[in-house]
């Protein structure tokens, strides 16, 4: 937008986090490293267990204790990781909120839509009683709501999934944050919600200039509403780069197999869905090498030696592939297929 | 459809009563199927597809005899499944089954994937613990399990690998028909494409039918000779998938198409104008999708729209079907 090198609002660098799981200590992050600059949006695409939400938690600072965080999160040039807990709690909901993908256990049952929408204006804006009710009702209905002023007192129950989902939004906007992070926000919804959701996320990420990190496991969610983002496999980015780019030319086998393995609309009875071998591996026992080499076609025996580097593929687009030559030669004839 | 139809379904019609919220009024209902028609021929596929609130999952219930309709019929190679007595009916159940959404909930997380896998079969029929074993055993072998996974439990399989064991379950009684409720949207992208060659090439293999509940159009669009678009309770548009989605007829499956995103370069937003939701216990005279559609007219709120065929094999429920299919189609890759 207008400024000119400004400082990034989020700047990530080398973040691991090492957690703890019932196979014993895995690394569910390595090396992850990004920055966001106010407005921009970044999307997180991955299977489950590649990493996507640990990074989103450990931005929230809502990992559990026995997780081992190490390299730096900046929010506006000041360090949170392994900031303590109290001085997260100022942070959360405030300066960097989140919109989960559950919105029934998002929402807590025995409260009052209208209380739960209050709660960070009058814990971080110290609102009364009274001026945070008047600010929630302005709230849901800027997210679309029916009726707010009537319906605030109503409990989550008393809603269907879409319009849980938008009080979950008010809740995560209450305090106008610097970061928005949505994790699978729709991936509970109807495809025509999911599109009027997203919709609203859009307008108010552009209304507010806000910066959003958005977390999906659809390729068609991210290609649509992001300006860059990273795919995610076994903990590490196997892949970056600004959205269009990255469609245009993907890189990474992950990234192609990903792409390919996706039912697509016209694809007729009778074709076959061209599958990743293998499953996705538990992150207590990563290969050393190449977190792919187990399930990708490409892999050679240096692969397996030593965890690729990235490898610059085209403006901003970098690729965790040392055969890089090889799969984007490849896969020029197979996307447009 | 030629011959005998394996499942026929005729005027199904299926309301739950809301609690009663006047000591004077009747209590409302919810009209969850209002009057759906449906035949699947013996080793095809049948898709049905919709939102949430639109009566899929209330058809499948149906269709498995697990709940009593309203009114109407559901014929499984000719017998009524309503009209049989409990016993017949329990052995009947042999040649339909059913496969669940969530593989973590629909395997009982104490017993060995043996005995779950055996269940439906030592209902129905008394044989010794080594013949059970042996059918077991080939049973896993057809969706890619091992012997040795016998004796594990749940826990220790992946969501893919689970749904394949809720497979194996289905197909051990070797049914005529599986009904599949969202068989794969809990899983991810890459395992999901192996669930659904799996159930492709189980389908060659035995000549079963499936009815496949989905919101996923691309899935329904893979696996079907034939979709059924549900909206509050009816179907709205019926016909091969090629035809439904290259010339859909009903505004309604437009709005299922366009709603899809799209993995492509240069997406950008595509907007998609606001909608709102119908009531599912009001019963109104004029169409039902007419608060939501672009095109409805003063006939549209009057007249209920019949489903009427507008092309080979493809019906819709629109009193402006020519009109939908003559609008330019939505992209179709991605």
């Amino acid at each position: 937008m207008g400024e000119q090198r400004v400082m990034p609002l989020i700047e990530v660098e080398n973040l691991g986090v090492r957690l703890n799981t019932s196979r014993g200590p895995a690394q569910a992050v390595r090396g992850v490293s990004f920055a966001l600059k106010r407005g921009e949006t970044l999307g997180l695409v991955g299977e489950s267990g590649c990493g996507k939400s640990v990074t989103a938690m450990s931005l929230m600072g809502l990992l559990p204790d026995s997780a081992v965080v190490s390299g730096s999160i900046k929010l506006d040039g000041n360090e949170l990781a392994r900031l303590p807990d109290a001085d997260y709690c100022r942070l959360r909901g405030n300066r960097i909120s989140m919109i989960f993908q559950e919105p029934m256990t998002a929402l807590n049952p025995m409260h009052t839509i209208g209380h739960q929408v209050a709660e960070p204006l009058r814990r971080h804006k110290k609102h009364s009683a009274a001026q945070a009710r008047k600010e929630a009702i302005a709230l849901l209905d800027r997210v679309g709501l029916p009726d707010p002023a009537r319906r605030v007192d109503a409990y989550p129950h008393q809603f269907s999934g879409g319009q849980r989902q938008r009080i979950t939004i008010a809740m995560a906007l209450a305090c106008e944050p610097d970061l928005l992070i949505a994790d699978e926000p729709t991936t509970a919804l109807d495809v025509t919600i999911q599109g009027q959701i997203l919709d609203l996320i859009a307008d108010l990420v552009e209304e507010r200039g806000m910066s959003m990190i958005l977390i999906s496991h659809d390729l068609g969610v991210i290609a649509e509403n992001v300006q860059r983002m990273m795919v995610m496999y076994g903990g590490t980015v196997v892949e970056s780069g600004p959205t269009d780019e990255v469609f245009r030319r993907m890189g990474h086998p992950y990234t192609q197999g990903l792409f390919r393995a996706r039912p697509k609309l016209g694809a007729r009875k009778g074709t076959r869905l061209k599958t990743i071998s293998g499953t996705v591996p538990e992150l207590a026992d990563l290969a050393a090498g190449c977190t792919f080499s187990d399930r990708c076609p490409l892999v050679i025996d240096q692969c397996r030696a030593a965890l690729p580097p990235m490898v610059d593929v085209g403006p901003g687009h970098v690729v965790r592939c040392i055969r890089t030559d090889v799969s984007m030669a490849e896969n020029v004839g197979a996307l447009s297929a | 459809m030629t011959a005998a139809p394996l499942l026929d379904v005729k005027d199904l019609e299926q309301r739950y009563a809301l609690p009663r919220e006047s000591l004077f009024r009747p209590p409302g209902q919810v009209r969850a199927l209002n009057g759906v028609s449906v035949q699947v021929a013996a080793g095809k596929s049948l898709g049905v597809v919709g939102e949430s609130g639109s009566g899929k999952s209330t058809f499948a219930r149906l269709v498995m005899a697990l709940e009593r309709p309203t009114s109407g019929q559901v014929a499984l190679l000719g017998r009524d499944l309503n009209r049989i007595s409990a016993d017949e009916l329990r052995r009947a159940r042999r040649d339909f089954q059913m496969v669940f959404q969530d593989p973590y909930g629909s395997l009982d997380p104490r017993q060995t994937v043996a005995r779950i896998v055996a269940e439906p079969l030592t209902v129905l029929e008394d044989a010794d613990r080594a013949t059970f074993r042996a059918r077991v055993a080939a049973v896993l072998r057809q969706v890619g399990l091992r012997d040795a996974d016998m004796e594990k439990y749940p826990h220790e399989f992946s969501g893919g690998q689970r749904q394949r064991i809720a497979i194996a379950r289905a197909l051990i009684t070797q049914p005529k028909l599986i009904v599949a409720d969202e068989p794969v949207s809990a899983l991810d992208v890459s395992v999901q494409a192996q669930v659904l060659n799996l159930m492709q090439d189980l389908q060659e293999q035995f000549g079963l039918s499936y009815i496949l509940i989905s919101h996923d159009l691309a899935v329904v669009d893979y696996l079907c000779d034939e979709v059924a678009v549900m909206y509050l309770g009816r179907i709205v548009e019926q016909g091969r998938p090629e035809d439904l989605f290259e010339h859909c007829a009903h505004p309604y499956t437009r709005a299922l198409l366009d709603a899809v995103p799209r993995a492509r370069a240069g997406g950008g937003r595509r907007r998609r104008g606001g909608q709102a939701i119908a009531s599912q216990s009001a019963a109104t005279t004029g169409c039902p999708y007419v608060a939501r559609c672009p095109l409805a007219d003063q006939h549209c709120r009057e007249a209920l729209p019949e489903l009427r065929k507008v092309g080979e094999g493809h019906l819709a429920a629109c009193h402006k079907a020519e009109a939908v299919m003559a609008l330019p189609q939505a992209a179709m890759e991605g």
